[in-house]
């Protein structure tokens, strides 16, 4: 057993970091566009680095829980309930056989995560279980939720150590509630298709998130960034990309997402660090947007230091916690335990 | 295996944000410049680089994807320009001729008319100028398996739908401008379509869901609607084989 979908929400999938390998024949990677959230949702539950979650944008979905398991829930603050009782994000969860989970609203950022104990049963397609709408393959029958759907688990997976322990107070790195964000981003692979101008007016400007903004791109409002030669614009034999590059097609920047087109015939200005995508996957249309060019050692460094600071996680989730090493506590905890057992 | 002594090929090589590299060859389609990016691509996964996620191969370019935690920046960057600097081999090259029977007729062909009414051709000379030469696979993108060609007679080129179809089915080929191509899978689309193939170029259930590989090439096949149907039912039954043929 596992969970029913009462309610779809807006746009949910099943993704992993994406279908990797097979871009040379043109299947897009999919994936998560929250990198970050992703890793966090996974790491509270020792579920393995790429186990599949479930994403959800700008409303989230109601579920029922058909057996037990142990969710997390990051990303943006949709505010989630079981059984209208408001839980912790970026918290394991204990859920039991019919509890439901729903989300009052979204309060900050725009997509979802749900990481599962139990692991999602869906079935891994070319290496991947991310869901790739436009082909119709991967997640739950190749394409998002909806309605009276039963996904089941793969394993029963109800205990985790240092259970109490799994709860973080993070920084916002996301920068959730800011209304203007910065982009670290590396320049290139085309920035010498736009004039000096072109390029300094994109790491000065102002750029404004538009409602084009979905899983394989983002579309940009804000200064036109001058093109080199303006008979051909920024037309290129077609070529690659890569998540995070971004495009100018009449003069505003578009940057492309998880599910992307796996080659394109628009030069590439620059390239968003992968650290910051996530950021950029957090936004609200009518945001505000600015770019700061780094180093391509300096974006690795970025990588390195996130690494790192998630193992810092994993250490503090793994830890006794002040509440276990108290034992009128504990006493509480089980007295509580034997009671429903004894139900 | 020869080393460029000419400047001009050498491949240029960036950074594409802080998990990809770009290599350029010129900046032209044509097939020699094509097939140093099929062979480049060919040693890179001979090397068997740690840390190479994935590749993008297109008309003069390689997209290379790694993985910045196991290798760096820099020393991909050098692996990646010594093995650029091989000269494409063609004594060594595998490509593939894939034949891909074509029903030119009826319902599967609503276009060819106008194709041969605007290149006035007959009906028949166009099914034996499209289906008369191998076209050379520069790229697949797009969409799963969509293969750009090069090479179609100037004779044929026609432009694009000025309205693109709401719903173009799987297994068409169609002429948009100067390239030819087959739908993979149903999608929108303005491309004129002068027939159709029962052969699933792309079938995600197959172990090679995509037939075939950039480098390789097609050879459309004519059939009748007849050879259309039998192979129709093969292919569904799984135990239609294209032919292949060894490039020569």
């Amino acid at each position: 057993m596992g969970i029913r979908v009462l309610k779809p929400g807006l746009l949910t999938t099943i993704q992993d970091l994406g279908r990797t390998g097979y871009q040379s024949q043109g299947f897009g990677v999919s994936g998560v566009m929250d990198t970050r959230s992703f890793r966090i949702a996974n790491l509270l539950l020792d579920n393995p680095e790429n186990e599949a979650v479930i994403e959800f944008t700008l409303s989230g979905p109601v579920l029922e829980f058909t057996s037990e398991t142990i969710i997390a829930i990051t990303g943006g603050d949709f505010q989630p309930m079981v059984n209208k009782k408001p839980i912790k994000m970026y918290t394991a969860v204990y859920m039991n056989k019919g509890d439901i989970l729903e989300f009052a609203g979204c309060k900050t950022g725009c997509r979802g995560y749900i990481a599962f104990s139990s692991y999602l049963n869906v079935p891994m397609i070319m290496g991947s279980r991310s869901t790739n709408i436009k082909c119709g393959i991967g997640g739950f029958k190749g394409r998002k939720l909806q309605e009276r759907d039963s996904i089941i688990f793969r394993q029963k997976r109800r205990y985790l150590p240092y259970f109490l322990s799994r709860t973080l107070n993070l920084p916002d790195f996301h920068e959730i509630d800011k209304r203007e964000i910065t982009l670290r981003v590396v320049l290139g692979p085309q920035q010498h298709h736009f004039s000096k101008q072109g390029v300094e007016t994109f790491l000065s400007g102002v750029y404004t998130v538009t409602s084009e903004f979905d899983r394989m791109g983002c579309r940009l409002e804000g200064p036109l960034i001058e093109s080199r030669n303006s008979k051909t614009g920024t037309d290129i034999i077609s070529d690659g990309i890569a998540f995070g590059s971004v495009q100018v097609p009449s003069g505003k920047p578009i940057i492309l997402l998880a599910d992307r087109q796996t080659t394109g015939g628009y030069a590439k200005i620059a390239t968003v660090a992968s650290v910051d995508i996530p950021k950029l996957a957090q936004r609200k249309p009518g945001n505000t947007v600015r770019f700061t060019d780094v180093t391509v050692e300096e974006a690795a460094k970025l990588i390195k230091d996130e690494m790192n600071e998630l193992e810092d996680f994993r250490k503090e989730i793994h830890k006794p916690c002040a509440e276990v090493l108290d034992s009128r506590l504990v006493a509480k905890r089980l007295q509580k335990l034997f009671v429903k057992a004894g139900e | 295996m020869n080393n460029s002594s000419n400047a001009a090929q050498k491949a240029k090589i960036s950074a594409v944000g802080d998990s990809s590299v770009l290599i350029e060859f010129e900046n032209e389609i044509s097939p020699e410049i094509n097939a140093k990016i099929t062979s480049l691509v060919r040693l890179i996964k001979e090397q068997q680089i740690k840390g190479i996620t994935d590749m993008i191969p297109s008309f003069r370019a390689l997209l290379v994807n790694y993985e910045p935690r196991v290798i760096s920046y820099s020393r991909i960057r050098r692996r990646l320009s010594e093995l650029a600097r091989f000269e494409a081999r063609t004594t060594e090259s595998s490509a593939k001729i894939f034949e891909i029977p074509v029903c030119y007729a009826g319902e599967y062909a609503p276009d060819i008319d106008h194709i041969a009414k605007r290149a006035g051709l007959s009906v028949k000379e166009v099914i034996k100028i499209h289906s008369g030469r191998d076209y050379l696979i520069y790229m697949l993108g797009f969409m799963p398996g969509f293969p750009y060609l090069g090479g179609l007679d100037e004779r044929i080129h026609t432009p694009r739908l000025e309205t693109p179809r709401v719903q173009i089915r799987a297994g068409s080929v169609g002429i948009g401008g100067t390239q030819t191509g087959i739908y993979p899978l149903d999608s929108p689309g303005g491309w004129q379509l002068l027939g159709m193939t029962p052969v699933k170029t792309y079938d995600p259930m197959r172990e090679q869901p995509i037939l075939f590989e950039a480098g390789d090439y097609i050879r459309f096949v004519p059939i009748d609607k007849s050879q259309f149907n039998e192979i129709k039912a093969q292919t569904e039954e799984g135990t239609y084989k294209c032919n292949v043929h060894l490039c020569s």
